[in-house]
């Protein structure tokens, strides 16, 4: 097989807790796999098992305490556990997308605009990115009226759709999933699930959290069962 | 090519280090936040960078448009006059330090333009409208000096008045404390869209986190003089390592 976009190998989590008298509490270790363009690999376990640090961890928002995160592609290979800032930053421009369960509201900048700025960011002209935009909200159900209103105001599963359009609007080599499909109606959740087959097919590779067992049966390609690698001694 | 590399500055009061030994380096487009609590060292730190004081150890490179890297201080006063009129920016925290105060909006923006050369005085207000309606001043201002101005109003002036000479780098000292925050807010996004705009690097000091998540891509942690952590601004906030980050990220009251 091809070289796998994602390959995390060795790689242990632990937090210091400098206000609790430098308890540690190590969250996972030994944590081990790979993903590929074109699959959806699904992070599996029990709530507080650490899926989405695995996932913050390998976006460079949570610092790995040691191991490996490779990535490969477009020309980059990097370990994002010892990659710099300006080097993350890069991959996150170029080659990895994180999709958060909530959405972080800029202040004044409308929903259209906010779906739009990924792909402005990385120099698509205006017209063109609102237009893809305005498509996947309209896709996603939110009625045009509110467009052009700042999404700080909109409900929650209002909120959570508009993240979703921002995270799926430009095409990257790794797109990183924590429940894309929380809190959203059966209809919507079914257009989360084709726009993950779209990527799949345009060779994105997923790596994902689903907590809905019927969505994740749907997109999984293979599960991590990430209570393997969950430390077994939390250590004082 | 960065346009800034610092290397071991401090900067001594006497006996005591008001910074030392700090290294980073700072490339165009990037926005730096130098976060601490009061007394840390941060706005040493932002004079020293910019040659407001006086280096004690370590040096300030800087690379100029032409690509030549300048050692800040053996630079001659006249040199260094001529970065900040044309290469570099500086916003106070208090207005009155960065405006003239009885000088009109227009008059406020239109002097970079004059210290620069231009003569032309239609072109220069020409000019001055077109920065007054970039940072949402109505043109209706341009006549009343910024005493008849809020906060907000004169903060976003100051802007103008340091960005209408196109230059490269711009210091902020804490620009948006002493401001409501919904006025924090607006001014905040207007400074994060003209600095993707621009493609400017912006070093910012605040003590205010929510500040330097914002608007900046890495963020420096400022205690007792010295960076005791630095990173991605969200991996600083989100899993801070050092003690003390975590007691200030600890310390923000969840909104």
């Amino acid at each position: 097989m091809n070289q796998p976009v994602l390959r995390v190998s060795d790689l242990n989590k632990s937090f210091t807790m400098h206000l609790q008298s430098g308890k540690e509490i190590s969250v996972l270790n030994g944590l081990e796999f790979e993903v590929h363009g074109g699959e959806c690999v699904v992070l599996d376990g029990s709530s507080g098992a650490g899926k989405s640090t695995i996932l913050k961890m390998v976006f460079g928002n949570y610092l790995a305490t040691s191991g490996h995160i490779e990535l490969h592609a477009r020309g980059f290979n990097i370990d994002i556990a010892n990659a710099d800032p300006r080097t993350i930053l890069a991959a996150r421009r170029n080659v990895m997308g994180y999709v958060s369960q909530f959405l972080r509201c800029v202040p004044r900048v409308s929903a259209l605009d906010v779906v739009a700025e990924p792909l402005i960011e990385r120099g698509t002209e205006y017209v063109e990115a609102t237009s893809r935009a305005a498509e996947l909200l309209s896709r996603l159900g939110i009625p045009e009226r509110l467009w052009s209103l700042p999404p700080a105001t909109f409900s929650g599963g209002e909120q959570q759709r508009v993240n979703i359009a921002r995270g799926f609007i430009v095409d990257l080599p790794l797109l990183l999933l924590d429940e894309p499909t929380a809190s959203l109606d059966s209809k919507n959740s079914r257009v989360v699930i084709d726009l993950i087959a779209e990527k799949i097919e345009r060779g994105t590779a997923i790596l994902g959290i689903f907590h809905d067992p019927e969505v994740r049966e749907i997109v999984a390609d293979r599960l991590i069962p990430v209570e393997d690698y969950v430390a077994l001694e939390r250590v004082q | 090519m960065p346009i800034l590399e610092v290397s071991n500055l401090g900067h001594r009061y006497g006996d005591r280090y008001g910074c030392r030994e700090v290294t980073f380096d700072l490339w165009p487009g990037e926005v730096l936040a130098i976060v601490g609590e009061s007394g840390s060292g941060k706005s040493t730190l932002l004079k020293t960078i910019s040659q407001r004081l006086n280096p004690t150890e370590g040096t300030v490179r800087y690379w100029a448009t032409d690509g030549t890297p300048l050692d800040l201080s053996s630079q001659t006063e006249g040199e260094i006059r001529r970065l900040w009129r044309t290469e570099w920016g500086f916003v106070h925290q208090n207005s009155e330090d960065g405006l003239r105060m009885r000088v009109s909006a227009g008059g406020n923006v239109g002097e970079p333009l004059m210290a620069n050369g231009l003569r032309h005085y239609g072109k220069i207000r020409e000019k001055a409208l077109e920065w007054l309606e970039r940072v949402e001043i109505p043109s209706s201002r341009v006549d009343d000096p910024p005493t008849s101005f809020s906060g907000g109003m004169r903060q976003r002036l100051q802007i103008a008045r340091n960005l209408v000479v196109s230059p490269r780098l711009v210091f902020m000292d804490e620009p948006t404390s002493g401001l409501d925050v919904s006025v924090q807010a607006r001014l905040l996004d207007l400074i994060r869209s003209l600095v993707s705009d621009l493609g400017l690097a912006v070093i910012i000091v605040t003590h205010d986190l929510a500040v330097a998540r914002m608007i900046s891509h890495r963020t420096l942690v400022m205690k007792d003089g010295r960076v005791i952590e630095s990173g991605l601004t969200d991996r600083v906030l989100d899993d801070p390592q050092a003690p003390y980050t975590q007691l200030l990220v600890s310390s923000i009251l969840q909104g």
